[in-house]
């Protein structure tokens, strides 16, 4: 992954994302450890995907994520708790347009 | 609707959703692999012959699950070790559907159960290499190397087969083998190519293990693919001589090395303790 060849007492954290046959997204399932990109999908193929879970995985370093902090919960999410007319709520759906 | 059927492929793939099929993050559309296939022994193929090929990949398979399992809860990562429990369930599932293949050629009289935990060391036909109990992790994956790149060989001729259960058993295999091999590789690959420390324990467990592999046979894909590993990990193919026969007999012959009784110790001492029993 990196330069640093050193010697460490863990392997580094890869977050497993996987898109099932029938999902249309990847959707995250977990994590693991491995020394390499290569190791971790087939980590995540064993420990993810034995019951036929999925057709595809991701897996991207945890430090590559940039989270939210739950310190900011407020600002970030309570202005749109009362906003109900950004949900398309208010439009009748045509009957003849499929899966909506 | 059909002029935009293309517009909602994506959709079409939900369509096999049942309406009992509440568990579908579990995982769905598992198969059969030998749906459909008539179970009798077609005209042309010798029932014998069809038992002996059975009986050989069916014990090779059964007896290195053995070993592999016995790596579980002692791997060195538990991502690997859950790794080896997958690869040892793999070649369960091929010895139980060979093994049933070898009784039914043979005649019915026994069943997979009977001629896994019922048979003595003398009439295993599996070969010597599978039994050995690996030393330490570098054993463990130029063994399973070697093991699958040979069997992967084996099973891809097998899937011209003339008995077609037999075919349909080795098309399975092919995609298990597969991957088997690869996680192999990657391992050889990794140690012998690593430091100066993991590459003599690479060099040293294929050195240990290659006079049980002569008995394999390599040759063509198996070889060339283990040749290619071996340059890229930087292991030299080691030219030790064969391990010799036992009064000209091998692990194909029902000779075994030492380890063999333990094993079968220990894998048919439930089944024989209890033979009457189900669960």
């Amino acid at each position: 992954m990196t330069e640093n060849r050193e010697a460490r007492a863990e392997w580094p954290l890869f977050e497993v994302f996987l898109r099932g046959k029938r999902g249309l997204n990847h959707v995250h399932v977990g994590s693991l450890h491995a020394a390499d990109p290569e190791m971790a999908l087939r980590h995540a193929r064993d420990l993810y995907t034995r019951r036929n879970e999925a057709v595809s995985i991701w897996v991207v370093p945890a430090d590559a994520i940039t989270a939210s902090s739950p310190d900011e919960k407020d600002p970030f999410f309570a202005p749109a708790g009362d906003k109900v007319y950004r949900h398309p709520t208010f439009y009748e759906i045509p009957e003849d347009v499929p899966h909506i | 609707m059909t002029d935009n059927e293309s517009e909602f492929d994506a959709y079409l793939s939900l369509a096999d959703v049942t309406e009992d099929d509440h568990r579908w993050a579990f995982g769905t559309g598992f198969a059969d692999p030998l749906a459909g296939l008539d179970e009798a022994v077609p005209d042309g193929v010798d029932p014998a012959d069809l038992t002996a090929t059975c009986l050989a990949l069916g014990d090779d398979a059964l007896i290195y699950s053995h070993r592999l399992q016995q790596w579980v809860t002692r791997a060195p990562e538990l991502e690997e070790e859950t790794a080896l429990a997958n690869i040892a369930l793999d070649l369960l599932g091929q010895a139980r559907l060979l093994l049933t293949r070898a009784a039914q050629a043979e005649g019915n009289s026994r069943d997979e159960d009977q001629l896994a935990f019922f048979r003595d060391e003398r009439e295993f036909r599996n070969v010597r290499l599978v039994e050995r109990a690996d030393a330490d992790f570098a054993e463990l994956v130029a063994r399973l190397l070697v093991f699958s790149a040979w069997r992967l060989a084996v099973m891809r001729g097998l899937t011209q087969d003339r008995d077609p259960v037999l075919a349909a058993i080795a098309a399975k295999a092919v995609t298990e083998l597969t991957y088997h091999r690869d996680y192999a590789a990657a391992w050889v690959i990794r140690l012998g190519d690593g430091t100066d420390y993991s590459h003599a324990k690479a060099q040293s467990a294929l050195d240990t293990l290659w006079p049980l592999a002569a008995e394999l046979g390599l040759a063509g894909e198996a070889d060339a693919y283990l040749a290619g590993v071996f340059a890229e990990a930087t292991l030299r193919r080691p030219d030790a001589p064969p391990l010799a026969p036992v009064a000209g007999k091998t692990g194909r012959d029902g000779s075994h090395t030492e380890a063999m009784g333990y094993i079968l110790a220990e894998l048919q001492s439930v089944a024989r303790a209890n033979p009457e029993a189900t669960w």
